[in-house]
């Protein structure tokens, strides 16, 4: 089958990544530069998750306890198949990926607040989040007087 | 048959993803903060969806939560604080960042062709690891959901990383904001006119419904989606909603910032107390199997809630359950925190910057 | 090696778990200093925390001599299945640093933070020191590349805000704090990219059981991308040249603690991390050569040049020594790119004279700063006379810094141009020269300024810094003179890494 088919997943995790950073990049302000990096890192997301999937899986929560719903899915499947890659008579998706995701997430949140917090007091100290205005505040700064008397 | 419902899946993701990528561009497109912000939150929803035909239910519930809520919460806050105007569009800025992100995207869709197909079975990721953790779960941790199992136990130290990302967070915004003049100003009480009734009457028995659901989400995780994580988000949402509706003085003379704190920190202390009870033990550091001395094991009957397996699983139990109970206390208490920070926060009056 | 009979006395209960006990203690002091009443307190913890991890560094270091290589399984687990901690010698060595510089912090931190940080911001500011220090020790023993990740934002996230904190001296911090954390966060998630692409190439995240299987795999892209976009999302954190641009900002306009401890461990610790993937995760072959002796090396030189360059042009002693900062990291990666063990063992020693040359000068930097707002190098005038204490350890941290002999900097760039000799690599010793006439300049206009000018009349007059800081300002200066006359220690332990990474003895 065509790439563009079979790596679809991929590429539109690429896509995703492209645009997170174009926005993060091509804008001064603050608030919209958090944006763009938080989009830049769901984007891994997709890319992990999709690693993770395996074709006639089902969500790996409830290993071993009946499940009627992942039994009648791997019904469906291609007995040999479910026998090559199945666990116990039912395909399972991989589950690390999840668990990396789920750490990916909470650092991601976590980002956001402090980035946020520290675009706040910039407000408060420099009257702008536009980062050419900051810029100009902070060369003026930069030649003031130091050690004064 | 089976064909069809392969196809039927493998067609959703397509079109969940080609509505993901629009959501991005029209991010990208607004000049509109706030639109960019309610964007984000529609992108997280649609995400999750996309999540769950991943069959990743747990990330898709956190996903929903984090993404959607508590992300949405603090830009929105932010913005408020900020009062930022439109974003200012300037074509010359977009040049060098051009060439920089299609440099980037080439390399990635060079790499991205030597990805195993989608949906492989037998790639490396899903034949090696992944495929273990799902064979050995039922012996080693007994817990019936392996993303708890691996997030727990096999790579709980991890997870202890994370919750200690998620307390440093809490630090960070709170020496950001905490202190200072304008902080510690919440504005005053919301008014408490008649047609507010319905709003506070709702906000009431809606509370102590959070909180319960927070707490079924945190103990059904090792049985079901969900833990400590979306259980921490959705029960700050408590007191988050009863600061909206009655006001941030209220909830702050209930919920002290500093107790709040305290709380925060318990998490992070609980979840590496279990590890070095594990390694006074004689185990190592989180290994659960040591959580209980073996004359403590020998107490616990065989077959207590129906798990007739090994005494061993009794600590990978309670192992779990008490560090799940520690990210629950962190990541509540530091999206408070969090929240604190930013409502308790007086706007600067227009005009008057310096 | 005496050094560690004399320190080494922990029990052997002790001794079999501290290899985590190193990075759990700070965890525990961090949440302990979070919960103290005052910033009193918070100090008496920190120091206590930091002294502990150092101690069990110490444990880590001796067992190491003796046995190797540890792992250490963290939840029973053994890997790939669950994640590991392995130390080898670099490991070891890289945890004695962060730990030593993360003990003289904390003592420094006690009348340090005074001037720059407001009382009530102490207890969470200590906690945020604790929480770094940890999270760059898990970062240097850890054998699992996710687990890497996660360690580089706990080290991350916290010092963000406690740059910020810096606006209180210099309200600059703050944008510089914002372009760390975009720079930082671009930086860790190009590095959780490149490991997803590894891992879906060997469907493990444990760097051993990786090498193994990167070693059977044949010419990918996604491999190769991945080892790419590993070391660019490094890079970023390890400011090597021309990914640095976040970093003259935010060492510039932090408080002195942090500026101090982030320049003598947070580059470093990003280069340890590079320097594991390059040599004993990378497949070994073309790819890697390639990358040492056409990527690395030349913007290594770009940095010792273009940066040393614009440290000259700079006008404020902080920014002097950040711009520095940068082109030393060029010193260290240029003993790197050789892939010698002459060339690996000079790097290491280098890095480890940097730290402490850095250290001392960030510290009293911090010194002056107690009793002085001096920004510019005019500012120093005359400095010498009235603070004469602080002022020779700063003397002596430039000395080292421009390789002035009976210094371990001097050792550092010697050692470094024997390797680059014995490799026939002319035209690193070229550069090295010419980066060094580079630091002379920059660092001799500091000196003179500080030592043989008159004070500006009718400035304010600085004051000598109380014992508390200058004790452990004296121990990192006192050491960078030591080492200076004496290098068994250092240069054992950088022979022991280098043959850890490249196999043979040098």
């Amino acid at each position: 089958m065509n790439v563009a088919v079979t790596h679809f997943n991929y590429l539109a995790a690429v896509v995703l990544m492209m645009i997170g950073l174009y926005v993060l990049f091509s804008t001064g302000n603050l608030i919209k530069r958090m944006i763009g990096l938080a989009l830049f890192q769901t984007s891994t997301a997709l890319f992990y998750i999709s690693l993770g999937k395996v074709s006639g899986g089902t969500a790996a929560i409830r290993i071993y306890a009946d499940s009627p719903e992942a039994r009648a899915l791997a019904a469906q499947l291609d007995p040999a198949y479910v026998q090559q890659f199945g666990v116990g008579g039912v395909v399972y998706s991989n589950p690390l990926p999840h668990v990396l995701i789920l750490t990916a997430i909470v650092v991601g949140v976590a980002t956001l607040s402090v980035g946020l917090s520290i675009a706040v007091r910039i407000r408060e100290a420099y009257g702008t989040v536009e980062a050419g205005e900051i810029e100009a505040v902070a060369r003026v700064d930069a030649a003031g007087a130091g050690r004064g008397p | 048959m089976s064909e069809i419902a392969l196809q039927v899946n493998f067609g959703l993701n397509i079109a969940l993803l080609l509505m993901l990528v629009a959501i991005g561009l029209a991010i990208a497109r607004t000049r509109s903060l706030l639109a960019a912000i309610l964007l984000m939150g529609v992108y997280s929803l649609a995400s999750a969806v996309w999540l769950i035909v991943m069959d990743a239910a747990d990330v898709a519930f956190t996903e929903a939560v984090v993404g959607a809520g508590i992300s949405t919460v603090v830009l929105l806050g932010a913005i408020l604080l900020v009062r930022a105007g439109p974003v200012r569009h300037n074509w010359r800025m977009t040049i060098v960042p051009a060439v920089l992100v299609l440099g980037v995207g080439g390399l990635l869709v060079y790499a991205v062709t030597g990805l195993p197909e989608f949906g492989d079975p037998a790639s490396p990721t899903n034949a090696h690891v992944g495929r273990r953790y799902l064979i050995q779960t039922p012996d080693e941790i007994g817990v019936p959901n392996v993303v708890t199992a691996v997030l727990a136990s096999y790579r709980g130290f991890d997870t202890l990383g994370e919750t200690v990302v998620v307390f440093a967070a809490g630090i960070g915004v709170a020496l950001m904001l905490g202190f200072g003049p304008r902080s510690n100003l919440p504005p005053a009480p919301a008014a408490t006119g008649d047609h507010h009734v319905v709003l506070r009457v709702t906000a009431k028995l809606l509370i102590p419904l959070i909180a319960l659901f927070a707490f079924y989400v945190q103990f059904h995780g090792d049985l079901g989606a969900g833990g400590g994580f979306q259980a921490g988000v959705i029960l700050a949402v408590a007191p988050i909603l009863h600061a909206l509706v009655f006001g941030l003085r209220g909830t702050i003379a209930a919920l002290p910032v500093r107790a709040v704190r305290s709380i925060a920190t318990m998490g992070v202390l609980l979840y590496s107390g279990v590890g070095v009870v594990c390694m006074i033990n004689g185990g190592g550091f989180l290994d659960y199997d040591y959580l209980f001395p073996p004359s403590v094991e020998a107490m616990i009957p065989p077959g207590l809630m129906g798990d007739p397996d090994h005494a061993h699983h009794w600590g990978q139990h309670f192992g779990i359950f008490f560090i799940e109970l520690g990210v629950l206390l962190t990541v509540a208490a530091t999206m408070v925190t969090i929240f604190y920070g930013f409502a308790g926060r007086a706007a600067e009056e227009p005009g008057a910057s310096t | 090696m005496i050094l560690f009979e004399a320190l080494y006395v922990a029990p052997p209960a002790l001794t079999a778990q501290a290899p985590i006990l190193v990075i759990a203690g700070p965890l525990i002091g961090a949440c302990a200093a979070a919960l103290s009443p005052g910033g009193r307190t918070a100090w008496m913890v920190s120091v206590l925390t930091a002294a502990f991890a150092l101690w069990m560094a110490v444990a880590v270091a001796g067992e190491v001599a003796r046995e190797g290589v540890i792992d250490y399984a963290l939840g029973g687990f053994a890997p790939p299945m669950g994640i590991a901690l392995r130390i080898d010698a670099l490991g070891a060595t890289m945890a004695l640093l962060v730990a030593s510089i993360g003990v003289m912090g904390a003592l420094y931190s006690g009348h340090a933070l005074e001037s720059e940080v407001k009382a009530e911001k102490r207890t969470l500011f200590q906690s945020g020191y604790l929480l770094c220090l940890a999270g760059f020790l898990g970062l240097v023993f850890t054998g699992d590349a996710f687990n890497a990740f996660v360690f580089l934002e706990v080290s991350s996230i916290g010092t963000y805000a406690l740059v910020a904190v810096g606006e209180a001296r210099d309200r600059r911090a703050l944008p510089a704090a914002f372009s760390y954390l975009i720079f930082g966060t671009v930086g860790a998630t190009l590095y959780v990219l490149g490991v997803g692409f590894l891992y879906a190439a060997t469907g493990t995240l444990n760097m051993v059981d990786m090498a193994m299987r990167l070693a059977t795999l044949g010419d990918n892209s996604a491999v190769q991308a991945g080892l790419a976009f590993v070391v660019a999302g490094l890079g970023v954190k390890a400011a090597m040249f021309p990914l640095h641009g976040w970093l003259p900002g935010a060492y510039a306009g932090a408080p002195s603690l942090v500026s101090m401890f982030l320049a003598a461990t947070a580059t470093k610790a990003a280069i340890y991390l590079i320097i594991r993937f390059v040599f004993d995760v990378f497949p070994e072959g073309e790819f890697g050569e390639v990358f040492l002796s056409w990527i690395l090396a030349p913007l290594a030189a770009a940095a010792v040049i273009i940066c040393s360059v614009q440290a000259i042009f700079e006008n404020e002693v902080r920014r002097i020594l950040a711009f520095s900062s940068v082109a030393q990291v060029g010193f260290i990666l240029l003993g790197v790119s050789l892939a010698t063990p002459a060339g690996l063992s000079a790097g290491m020693f280098y890095l480890v004279a940097h730290a402490l040359m850095k250290g001392a000068l960030f510290m009293a930097v911090g010194a002056f700063a107690v009793s002085v707002r001096a920004r510019t190098v005019e500012d120093f005038s005359g400095i010498a006379r009235e603070a004469p204490w602080s002022a020779a350890a700063f003397g002596v941290g430039a000395a080292s810094l421009a390789g002035v002999p009976l210094t371990m900097g001097f050792l550092a760039k010697w050692s470094l141009v024997s390797a680059a000799l014995q490799a026939g690599e002319i035209w690193i010793v070229a550069v090295l020269a010419i980066g060094s006439l580079l630091t002379l300049i920059y660092v001799g206009r500091m000196l003179e300024v500080m030592f043989f000018r008159a004070p500006v009349r009718g400035a304010e007059r600085a004051r000598e810094a109380p014992v508390g800081v200058l004790a452990p300002l004296f121990v990192l200066a006192g050491l960078s003179l030591w080492f200076g006359v004496d290098a068994t220690l250092p240069a054992s332990m950088a022979n022991a890494s280098a043959s850890a990474l490249v196999g043979a003895a040098p």
